[in-house]
């Protein structure tokens, strides 16, 4: 109990020291505001209603939401078909490791030609970066079953689904998380880089408004609301796994 | 003379051309604690499996129950590998209902007879552990608990204490003795340790390897209940030697 406490503390302690270094810096340094504004004048950013944060930060989060969730979908589902069918696996397996190989955010301006811009597109930058690691680990933790547990259970005549819910998917948890986490924080790069290459809304495409202008603080102000959602999402695939997979099953 | 349980006659298994099995023929009676001994590649764990009806066997006769013991192979199988193969996110517990789960069986009454295994097993007090916790032997008590839970009628153990350091080994062979006396089960149990399966078995059937094929079948006239003493027995070391020659160690 005390240890955690003093974890917690030295995290926080961590991050006000940065905080501030950065004030420090900027305040003793004499840092024009449009090169660096201190956390104060970014604070104040926050406060000016024409940057429409709350909206903004709406769709950067949908896009980054909504994203994620297809990602998670959709690799947990397409590695649980390739556990089913080896011929399935055999013939799409190397090919889905060779359009991992592709950049996604190449892929952007492609997106942008076949969905316009806007929260879709977006959201499909950030679902295309995040699904393969999603993928991929999820089908390897599905595929870790001992052989002689899979004798168990056909020893009983269990059926399919109840060797994937008792045995594959809670024995696969820790290996999906593993690959959650790594596509938590590809999904929401995923969705700034599609607000740079295309949109008229989000965070990313405010940043590019105002940048003409030199505004700095408000660039500051909305680098920081995408790491606080990118948090946000984090926090949550770190809560889920507490509560679902054991202490001693957990990757690190 | 009562007929029974397992019937073998002149069961064979190929492997790729190569016979796996050859001429496995012996009789287990209900309740008979059977050791298949043997080296490594002579087929004893493939010969295991097809008890199971995990694989097809390529030819002879094999029959499983009889009239006063109905056998039903999609319920009556109790497993035990030579890993205890907990799930390490289940308690202990939960870890010894997994039969009872996937054959559908009524979930107070399974818990009630799980709890009533680990006691029987030496596991009491250990229902909300998780496997970490326990050592390699105290796991490997959990699956035989769990190889139990659905009430089987034949059990089946693929080394099971393979893994265990030699003085638990000992103790888990005393324990296994007094578990199959009071659960009254017909066990299986393969081994490549000599002295365990004259130790364990009521009867030991000889497998040899390169050509894998039954070497012998004898039934081991030790009393019962046995203790450790009994492996100074004249009639011990007599078993011992009969498997030695067959496997060409003498």
């Amino acid at each position: 109990m005390n240890s955690k406490l003093t974890r917690w503390t030295l995290a926080l302690l961590a991050h006000l020291a940065v905080l501030l270094a950065w004030y420090l810096f900027v305040r003793l340094g004499h840092v024009p505001k449009f090169v660096m504004p201190s956390p104060g004048a970014t604070l104040d950013a926050l406060l000016e209603p024409k940057y429409s944060w709350w909206t903004n930060v709406a769709v950067t989060g949908t896009e980054i939401f909504g994203g994620y969730l297809l990602a998670l979908a959709a690799g947990v589902a397409l590695a649980l078909l390739f556990t089913w069918s080896k011929t399935l696996e055999a013939f799409f397996m190397p090919l889905l490791v060779s359009l991992n190989m592709i950049p996604k955010v190449a892929l952007g301006p492609l997106i942008i030609v076949w969905f316009k811009y806007g929260v879709l597109p977006n959201s499909i930058m950030a679902f295309s970066i995040a699904v393969f690691p999603i993928l991929l680990t999820t089908a390897r933790g599905l595929r870790e079953i001992e052989p002689e547990l899979l004798d168990l259970v056909r020893s009983l005549k269990g059926s399919r689904w109840q060797l994937f819910a008792k045995i594959q998917l809670p024995g696969a948890l820790p290996y999906i998380f593993s690959g959650m986490k790594v596509g938590a924080i590809l999904a929401v790069a995923g969705a700034i880089v599609g607000e740079f290459l295309g949109s008229d809304k989000g965070l990313g495409y405010l940043m590019l408004q105002v940048q003409v202008t030199l505004d700095t603080p408000a660039m500051f102000m909305a680098v920081l609301l995408i790491t606080m959602i990118g948090m946000l999402l984090y926090g949550v695939v770190l809560t889920l796994e507490r509560l679902l997979v054991p202490k001693d099953a957990r990757i690190g | 003379m009562a007929e029974p349980f397992i019937h073998l006659a002149g069961v064979r298994k190929d492997y790729g051309g190569h016979p796996a099995i050859s001429d496995a023929s012996f009789d287990v009676m209900p309740g008979e604690l059977v050791a298949l001994v043997g080296p490594s590649g002579c087929g004893k764990s493939t010969l295991l499996k097809i008890l199971a009806g995990l694989h097809a066997h390529d030819g002879g006769e094999l029959r499983i129950g009889s009239a006063t013991h109905p056998f039903d192979p999609g319920r009556d199988v109790g497993m035990v590998f030579q890993a205890p193969l907990l799930l390490k996110w289940r308690r202990i517990l939960e870890n010894v209902l997994l039969p009872a789960e996937i054959l559908g069986l009524p979930r107070a009454e399974a818990r009630d007879r799980a709890r009533g295994l680990l006691a029987l097993v030496g596991l009491a007090g250990y229902e909300d552990k998780y496997p970490y916790e326990l050592s390699g032997g105290m796991q490997q008590r959990a699956a035989i608990a769990r190889a139990l839970v659905h009430d089987p009628k034949l059990v089946l153990m693929d080394e099971p204490f393979g893994a265990l350091d030699a003085l638990t080994r000992e103790k888990m062979n005393l324990e296994l003795l007094r578990i199959w006396k009071e659960a009254g089960k017909t066990i299986v149990f393969v081994t490549h340790g000599i002295s365990e399966a004259v130790f364990l078995g009521t009867r030991v059937v000889v497998l040899t390897a390169g050509p894998a094929r039954m070497a012998d079948n004898f039934e081991v006239e030790l009393p019962h209940p046995r203790s450790l003493d009994i492996k100074t027995h004249e009639r011990f070391g007599d078993y011992t030697r009969r498997i030695y020659r067959h496997l060409g160690m003498e």
